[in-house]
């Protein structure tokens, strides 16, 4: 049966560079002679070192603990020794230090003992999440959310489809693409395992049409089995969460919902990979696999490379040459962004890194004022009216771009794309979230201090009462005394 | 490679020129001759105010969007304007309608219809004195006389401007509907052709083509051509119907005066326009209704130029109301 699809609205057409990369067959990258761990690799709270400077590893070994309930452990990924834990360059837009742990590896990449799970249907739902999350594993697709909460449909919440996510939409990253052409079967593995933890009742992976090896790929994996694999068309940003379950399904998750408020899960196919391993050999998520390219890259592919690997490494092995550096980007062209320097590692969710020369990054065109035009709102996917939204941003009318929805932003740069004013209007949008985040934070604080204020006014009356009450007291007694004498 | 700010307004220009040139033969070279001076005038004023302004010069002079204002002016002053019209009219809607409210994208009246409404209101000799077409003058001018007369008011020997000038086939309508002659009368004189007035209806069928040419290039969206064609199809049929001695037909309508120009080149001008969809779709028809309002009982023939300048002035309003339905939102709002 062939899937009806559906449209979102806008999207663009991006020349893919895909082809670049895709030549030379997925290896292992060398291994490094320092790997740098971030704590927050995810979203949700930092995990928590739990090893000191100067501790061996083995590969595999949990060197920091997931803190919370969002939150992921971490595991070593080679053999070696902590030498230190502290504040380094990590990925991360603001471009600010954060605390890592790093190991030095002793080439030996020697295993800790693993605990693979022969029968997956055998487990509990609730045994299995929890091995996915003892694993560490977190959304591959870019997001990095924790996944075993991710398959968790919740109480009284019943999963319809389960949607293994292999559009890659973003032009350059082909690493999912590489995965599904060489590793079909472990996705097809990791999705039965999935699907045994949410009970779904349907399964479909997504494939943009732009990818045919990989599609081909799938169907041979999925042969004689009820899992559905759905091309769909090639538009970015097909391969968004919300956008592929509108193409799939035409239903829309609510804003400020999630997927599963409407019966659905959308997990990335490089996620399903590492759930495998997880459960049937037993391993952490230490690596992943990612592309390297961009024009300054000699030999542009995709690696399977570890976690806490410098981006430095990864470029030397492909060829990166440093004199025509002109731009590193950890991500894609649209969603991705620059980094500081060529010292930072490669975290969980690091699916490309981008080495742009001067030709591919040409120097940004003079902006020019917004002239109206509507194109930004034409190729929304979301459907917001991106100029308003600029206009109120730039004005700071923080108010009046959560009219204009701000929220529902998913920050594709689409607007950015088509303006023919050159405006870096998801700039302004991101900017104007974290100025309203920060209001919001004031306002918790000020409450917080005013609850403070209130409780301590209410002590100093309370004690205060005492102490009068105190005070009636003992003059009580002590009138009560001297009558007593004067009798 | 998507399209800069330049490019928009180069394509626009192009696609003005069926149109332009249909004007030409219809009429001569007047036209011609207004819009190279009202371009000269534009990029002089545009250049000095952005000099007072402390702006670059270089990205805002050569964005075409003060070129396409003095096209658009050009287009609309009567073909033997004398050249201090244009000039007049031209540095008033640079200076005026879009520098002093900020240049580019920051203007919130159509600039080419604040110049020419300006003119009209102070210079309706000169602003009502439209040229004869070709076919039914007994007159042709030269080059070289169009240029004198528009840059020296003299005419070649023996000829007065009442020779050359008659009214347009709307104010004809008007006056004569007025004097209670029947529709079959008024319309059986020489300056209506076939379903507007003569020349220019070929002149419109020419930005009708055009304006499909953008629609097709994505410069431009269809929904406020359409909706404005709709809104004034739509109040000349109702009236049509009721009363076809008295009212004049939906066709006429569309290809008299500037209706087709205005649907495709002026009423779409994104600056001055809401930014919704279902705001522009209200703002196109609220157009059309005010041409057809303004050209059956106003005082006034010339009903784009007003229409699109009220519907400027309603443009924040409707933004302000009219939103789009974002993703995961309902039907509603």
């Amino acid at each position: 049966m062939i899937r009806r699809l559906w449209k979102f609205n806008g999207g663009v057409h991006l020349p893919d560079h895909k082809g670049e990369s895709t030549r030379l067959p997925v290896t292992r990258a060398r291994l490094p002679k320092r790997l740098i761990l971030p704590l927050h690799q995810h979203i949700g709270e930092a995990a928590e070192a739990v090893v000191k400077v100067g501790d061996p590893v083995l590969k595999g070994q949990m060197i920091a603990h997931a803190k919370g309930f969002v939150s992921a452990p971490l595991h070593a990924p080679s053999s070696g020794t902590v030498v230190a834990i502290g504040d380094l360059p990590v990925p991360h837009p603001s471009g600010l230090n954060a605390p890592c742990i790093v190991i030095e590896t002793d080439g030996e990449d020697r295993w800790t003992e693993l605990h693979p799970h022969g029968d997956y249907d055998q487990l509990d739902p609730s045994h299995l999440r929890n091995i996915i999350r003892e694993a560490g594993i977190v959304g591959l697709g870019g997001a990095g959310f924790p996944s075993f909460i991710k398959l968790n449909p919740g109480p009284g919440k019943t999963v319809d489809t389960l949607i293994l996510n292999g559009v890659e939409c973003e032009p350059y990253i082909t690493c999912d693409d590489m995965l599904m052409r060489e590793r079909a079967q472990d996705i097809i593995r990791g999705l039965r395992i999935m699907r045994h933890a949410l009970h779904a009742r349907a399964c479909v992976i997504a494939v943009e049409d732009n990818k045919p090896e990989a599609y081909a790929a799938m169907l041979t994996a999925t042969r004689g089995t009820d899992i559905e694999v759905a091309q769909v068309p090639t538009m970015y940003p097909a391969g968004g969460e919300k956008q592929l379950i509108k193409v799939l399904t035409g239903m829309e998750v609510p804003s400020n919902g999630l997927p599963i408020h409407i019966g659905i899960v959308c997990h990335n196919v490089g996620t399903a990979v590492a759930v495998y391993r997880a459960i049937e050999h037993g391993e952490p998520l230490i690596s992943r696999h990612m592309t390297i390219s961009g024009g300054n890259i000699a030999q542009p592919r995709n690696l399977e490379v570890l976690i806490g690997t410098p981006v430095k490494d990864l470029l030397d092995e492909c060829g990166g040459d440093p004199g025509t550096l002109e731009r590193l980007v950890m991500g894609g062209p649209m969603m991705g962004f620059s980094l500081p320097g060529d010292d930072v590692p490669v975290i969980k969710t690091t699916n490309c890194i981008l080495a742009m020369t001067r030709d591919n990054a040409p120097a940004q065109r003079p902006v020019m004022p917004c002239i109206r035009c509507g194109a930004c709102a034409d190729a929304c996917p979301v459907n917001l009216l991106p100029q308003q939204l600029y206009w109120h941003a730039h004005a700071k009318d923080l108010d009046k771009v959560q009219e204009y929805d701000l929220f529902d932003c998913i920050e594709c740069g689409c607007c950015s794309y088509v303006c023919p004013s050159n405006i870096p209007l998801v700039h302004y949008y991101r900017y104007a979230k974290t100025e309203i985040w920060a209001a919001e934070r004031e306002k918790q604080k000020a409450e917080q201090a005013r609850i403070r204020h209130e409780f301590r006014l209410q002590r100093i009356d309370r004690e205060k009462a005492e102490r009068a009450a105190k005070h009636a007291q003992k003059k009580e007694e002590l009138t009560s005394a001297t009558t007593k004498n004067e009798e | 490679m998507p399209a800069s700010v330049s490019t928009v307004m180069l394509r626009v220009v192009y696609a003005l020129i069926p149109g332009l040139a249909a004007y030409i033969w219809f009429f001569g070279w007047g036209v011609l001759i207004n819009i190279a001076l009202a371009v000269v005038v534009a990029l002089g004023c545009e250049a000095a105010m952005l000099k007072v302004r402390d702006k670059p010069l270089q990205p805002f002079l050569t964005d075409g969007s003060a070129a396409l204002t003095a096209v658009l002016l050009g287009i609309s002053i009567p073909p033997l304007s004398p050249w201090w019209i244009t000039l007049i009219g031209t540095a008033f809607a640079i200076i005026v309608a879009k520098q002093l409210y900020g240049g580019l994208g920051y203007n919130t009246f159509n600039p080419a219809m604040v110049g020419y409404v300006m003119l009209l209101i102070s210079f309706p000799v000169e602003m009502t004195s439209w040229q004869t077409p070709l076919m039914l003058s007994q007159h042709s001018l030269s080059f070289f006389d169009t240029l004198r007369v528009i840059f020296t008011g003299a005419l070649p020997d023996g000829l007065r401007m009442d020779a050359i000038t008659t009214a347009t086939t709307l104010d004809t309508l008007k006056t004569q509907l007025k004097i209670d002659r029947s529709m079959a009368e008024i319309t059986s004189a020489p300056i209506f052709g076939y379903v507007g007035g003569k020349s220019v209806e070929w002149i419109s069928a020419g930005f009708l083509l055009g304006g499909l040419w953008l629609l097709y290039k994505r410069i431009i969206n269809w929904h406020i051509p359409a909706a404005m064609i709709g809104g004034l199809l739509g109040m000349a049929l109702i009236f049509f119907l009721i009363d076809a001695e008295r009212y004049a037909s939906p066709l006429f309508h569309l290809f008299s005066g500037a209706t087709l120009l205005g649907a495709f080149f002026i009423a779409t001008d994104p600056v001055t326009a809401p930014a919704s969809v279902r705001g522009r779709l209200l703002y196109g028809a609220l157009i059309g209704v005010l041409v057809y309002i303004i050209r059956a009982w106003g005082g006034y023939p010339d009903a784009v130029a007003f229409a699109v300048l009220l519907m400027n002035l309603a443009t924040p309003t409707i933004d302000y109301h009219i939103h789009s339905r974002v993703f995961g939102h309902g039907r509603k709002k």
